[in-house]
């Protein structure tokens, strides 16, 4: 213990007219099981007390402190700053609107994604209170679960070279959140519903495959087993619309 | 002045919050939810548990009913709950579970035949029936008589909160995320709404409604060591206290858990010791059998808690930068064990400590973790003296938890409080005529932006806020911890007195400008020692022990004089909340009694 380390850290503030972007240093006494929580809020509260940044549940399960940690976006609250070198730089996350310094305006851009694919179980049924609940085998339910549990981070969309440059693609997140309604049988929308949403060039065509998505999240989702799995079956729906509707069986 | 108007704002966009405001958008109603983060950040997606309702499905879980279930959340209670509520909350449990699984919970199943369960790091087998296969399978949770908490794999809060939102979404409620309600809107009768400062820009709006919706959470960060997220600061509750009408319940109600870890106070599960870890001290030996020769580290939640304060008190805790801990050893259950059974610890353990918990001790030590008390409101919600003011989940004082809440029943509280709070708001709906009277909203307004004005002028003075804050974190941490006594307690509310008064003075360093965190602290740091003076000060009056209320020189439980709940409002300008009482309860279902843990004596009613 008892390194000093260096932190560099983006400075921007959109709603000051004098602020410029630009990036200052800041040195810190190492503590023992130091995290960049940790340092972040000792930063702020000793020396500089405007330093914008995110955090939470500082758990690892909300998903609020994602930045770019010394050239890669992931949590910052379960990053021990033992497994870094000295020098330290943090970057916001690109792809979102920028707060300002380290905060990032993710909510936004998640609900506006949500509201593109429509992000519930859609049913004709009506709840009835007093009858027991749907069956669901157990196995389904944990598959449904390995999906849900996206913490909506953004780790995955700031790494992913597609939506830097187009806004408008939905992202790995999103074609998982789909991927876990089409699991869902809840969820009554038909192939064709799916492929309105998402068979187009802002949705799973858009998707250039290179993985980045993948090796950033921080719940290790398997983004590309569902982006292939997707593919696969859109590519197939496209096809079928092609075809007279007769044809279009349920597969 | 911007002004943004609905039928139903609700202060919060967690589980409570977004189910009132579905509830009304179902109806017909417009609602609006505001939240300092994405809805999905709210507090409610780290509950990893599970949530409680008498379906039994599940073997372990067979012969419960909302009677089971009601009798084990009174005695949890320590009869300081309101028994009416507590009834309504076990009957309505079900449907609300049973809701969440039609909108999209991925609820775990029950798999019928012959399955493995642990019980006290011990396997055993039970046999669930072929007839409920696919039904809502339940997992066991301390304090009750049967496994009857439902759960998704370890991540129960984050599924049941996406869904909730994916619902509010589909139903058009408007979730406004990165603001902060600062101020309730009333005019000492009427609450008409709130002013909310955006965190993105800094500016100022009032919200307009017609019910006014507290569902801001707990507000643990009034303690320096608490599991909750970082924005669990009493928002919603310091607006509440401030308009002098509305009252809070039973504020000294505070439940603390043995095992945060250091320095963070992430939780680790009970599990833990149920599974054979031990405590140790500085010199690594184990402690707990000399205070508790039968149970040692199973005591329950709160004996541990305080055998681990009373041991380090006496200096043999380990001195760490972040403060005194003890050890948690779980070392001897082997690197199997620990990395299956145990996997979330050992996450936890290399995540955020770079702690390997199979060859080294885990740093851990007593932890904030729940707020029993919040905004007292009827059975139906309404929250005392405010008509139009309504209030539910965690930061509301409902009160089916009493002195201590059984795990698995808040999370479950959220949404099931939320219905029918939700119901009963659309019944008041439709019966009211919204009165806004645009003087008072504008005062409100003027209000806020002269506060703001004033902070970064520095006006009353330029007291450092964090400094203010680490200060009352001192006090309270002192003085109305796990172990509670006349003394450090009337220390504790006389230290909070006095930074109340430099909480009075703060000013900032910094300019204030657009989503100034500086600012965002300032705002909120007098409204915070009040919350922890209301604890405080409860807690000094309450002169008996009951729940996770502990008196060392008042140990009994005391019927006779303290069946009651403690109701704190604020004057303007006082330097202490304003007490009063009323009875626990107004019905009587369950005659009080012991509650088979615990221990502790108990001066009876009508002794
Ligand atoms: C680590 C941990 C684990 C837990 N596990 C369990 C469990 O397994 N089972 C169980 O039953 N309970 C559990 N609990 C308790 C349970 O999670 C909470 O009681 C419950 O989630 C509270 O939900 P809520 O909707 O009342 O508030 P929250 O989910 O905390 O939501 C509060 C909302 O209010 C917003 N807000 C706050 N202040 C303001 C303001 N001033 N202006 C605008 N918005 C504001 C927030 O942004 C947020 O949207 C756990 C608690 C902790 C700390
Ligand atoms: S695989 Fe597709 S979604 Fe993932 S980063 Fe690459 S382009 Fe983006
Ligand atoms: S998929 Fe992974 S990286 Fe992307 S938002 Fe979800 S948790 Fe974050
Ligand atoms: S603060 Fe919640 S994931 Fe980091």
């Amino acid at each position: 213990m008892g390194r000093t380390l260096t932190f560099d850290i983006f400075r921007y503030n959109p709603a000051d007219p004098a602020s410029r972007p630009h990036t200052d240093r800041f040195e810190l006494e190492e503590t023992e099981r130091m995290t960049l929580f940790i340092a972040l809020n000792k930063i702020r509260e000793e020396i500089d007390p405007t330093l914008m940044f995110d955090f939470c549940c500082r758990a690892g399960i909300c998903g609020a402190c994602a930045m770019v940690i010394n050239g890669r976006p992931g949590l910052a609250c379960h990053t021990k700053t033992r497994d870094m070198p000295a020098a330290i730089t943090l970057m916001p996350l690109p792809a979102f609107k920028l707060v300002g310094d380290l905060s990032v305006d993710t909510g936004t851009w998640f609900r506006g994604m949500y509201d593109k694919i429509e992000s519930w179980v859609h049913t004709n049924k009506v709840f009835d209170p007093a009858a027991k609940e749907e069956r669901m085998d157990n196995g389904l339910a944990e598959r449904i679960y390995e999906l849900d549990r996206c913490i909506e981070c953004g780790c995955c969309v700031a790494a992913c070279g597609t939506a830097l440059m187009r806004e408008d693609f939905l992202g790995a997140v999103a074609l998982n959140r789909l991927a876990r309604f089409i699991l869902d049988p809840r969820d009554e929308r038909t192939e064709k519903d799916y492929f309105d949403l998402v068979g187009t060039d802002e949705g799973i065509f858009g998707c250039m495959g290179l993985l980045a998505c993948e090796d950033v999240c921080p719940k290790q989702i398997p983004l590309q087993e569902q982006l292939g799995k997707l593919r696969r079956k859109m590519a197939l729906a496209a096809v079928k619309n092609l075809l007279p509707k007769f044809l279009n069986k349920d597969f | 002045m911007r002004i943004i108007q609905s039928d139903v704002l609700s202060v919060g966009a967690g589980l409570a919050g977004e189910r009132v405001a579905i509830e009304a958008a179902e109806n017909g109603f417009s609602a609006i939810c505001l939240s300092i983060v994405p809805a999905r950040r709210s507090h409610s997606s780290a509950a990893q548990g599970g949530m409680q309702a008498a379906l039994g499905n599940s073997a372990m879980g067979e012969g419960d009913s909302p009677d089971v279930h009601f009798a084990d959340t009174v005695k949890g209670s320590d009869w300081g709950c309101d028994q009416e509520v507590a009834r309504l909350f076990c009957n309505g449990a079900p449907i609300a579970m049973r809701q969440m699984a039609f909108w999209g919970v991925p609820w775990n199943r029950v798999v019928p035949g012959e399955q493995t369960y642990y019980k006290g790091g011990k396997p055993f087998t039970a046999f669930e029936k072929p007839e409920n296969e696919g039904l809502i399978h339940s997992r066991n949770f301390g304090g009750t008589a049967k496994w009857r908490t439902c759960y998704t794999s370890d991540g129960t809060g984050h599924c049941v909160l996406f869904t909730l939102d994916n619902r509010a979404a589909q139903v058009g409620v408007t979730v406004v995320d990165k603001v902060e309600a600062v101020a309730l809107i009333h005019d000492g009768e009427t609450c008409m709404g709130a002013v909310v400062r955006c965190l993105k820009t800094g500016e100022l709006t009032a919200y307009l409604a017609k019910a006014t919706l507290i569902a801001t959470g707990g507000f643990g960060r009034i303690y320096r060591e608490s599991t909750n997220a970082v924005i669990c600061d009493g928002g919603g509750l310091i607006a509440a206290l401030d308009t002098g009408v509305a009252s809070l319940g039973n504020m000294e109600a505070v439940q603390f858990h043995p095992t945060g870890i250091v320095p963070t106070d992430i939780l680790v599960t009970e599990g833990c010791r149920g599974d054979g870890g031990t405590l140790l001290d500085k010199n690594e030996y184990r402690f707990m059998p000399d205070y508790e020769p039968d149970k040692a580290e199973l005591a329950s939640r709160d004996v541990v808690s305080r055998r681990m304060t009373e041991h380090m008190r006496k200096g043999l805790g380990v001195a760490s930068p972040y403060g005194d801990h003890l050890w948690l050893d779980i070392r001897h259950l082997g690197e199997h064990h620990i990395r299956t059974k145990l996997r979330e610890v050992d996450e936890i353990c290399q995540s955020f400590l770079g702690v390997d918990p199979v060859t080294q001790l885990i740093p851990v030590r007593p932890t904030q973790h729940y707020s029993m008390g919040g905004v007292r409101t009827n059975k139906d919600g309404a929250a005392y003296g405010l008509k139009g003011l309504f209030s539910a989940g965690e930061s509301a004082c409902w009160d089916m938890h009493g002195f201590n809440r059984l795990g698995g029943n808040s999370l479950a509280e959220t949404v099931v409080a939320g219905m029918i709070v939700g119901a009963k708001i659309v019944e008041f709906l439709k019966g009211t005529e919204s009165v806004i009277k645009t003087g008072v909203v504008r005062d409100a307004m003027a209000a806020q932006e002269a506060r703001i004005k004033g902070l970064v002028a520095g006006v009353n003075g330029r007291e450092n806020p964090y400094a203010v804050k680490n200060a009352m974190h001192d006090a309270i941490m002192k003085g109305a911890g796990i172990f509670r006594n006349g003394h450090d307690l009337e220390v504790c509310v006389a230290d909070l007195q006095e930074i109340l008064a430099r909480s009075r003075k703060v000013g900032l360093r910094s300019s204030g400008q657009g989503a100034n965190p500086e600012l965002t602290m300032a705002l909120k740091i007098e409204g915070m020692v009040k919350l922890a003076l209301c604890v405080a000060y409860g807690a000094l009056k309450r002169t008996e022990s009951r729940g996770a209320h502990t008196r060392e020189d008042y140990p009994e439980r005391n019927d006779r004089d303290w069946l009651t709940r403690t109701l704190a409002t604020w004057q303007p300008g006082a330097d202490l909340p304003t007490l009063a009482y009323e009875p626990a309860t107004h019905t009587f279902e369950l005659p009080p009694g012991d509650r088979g843990y615990g221990g502790g004596k108990i001066i009876a009613r009508d002794e």
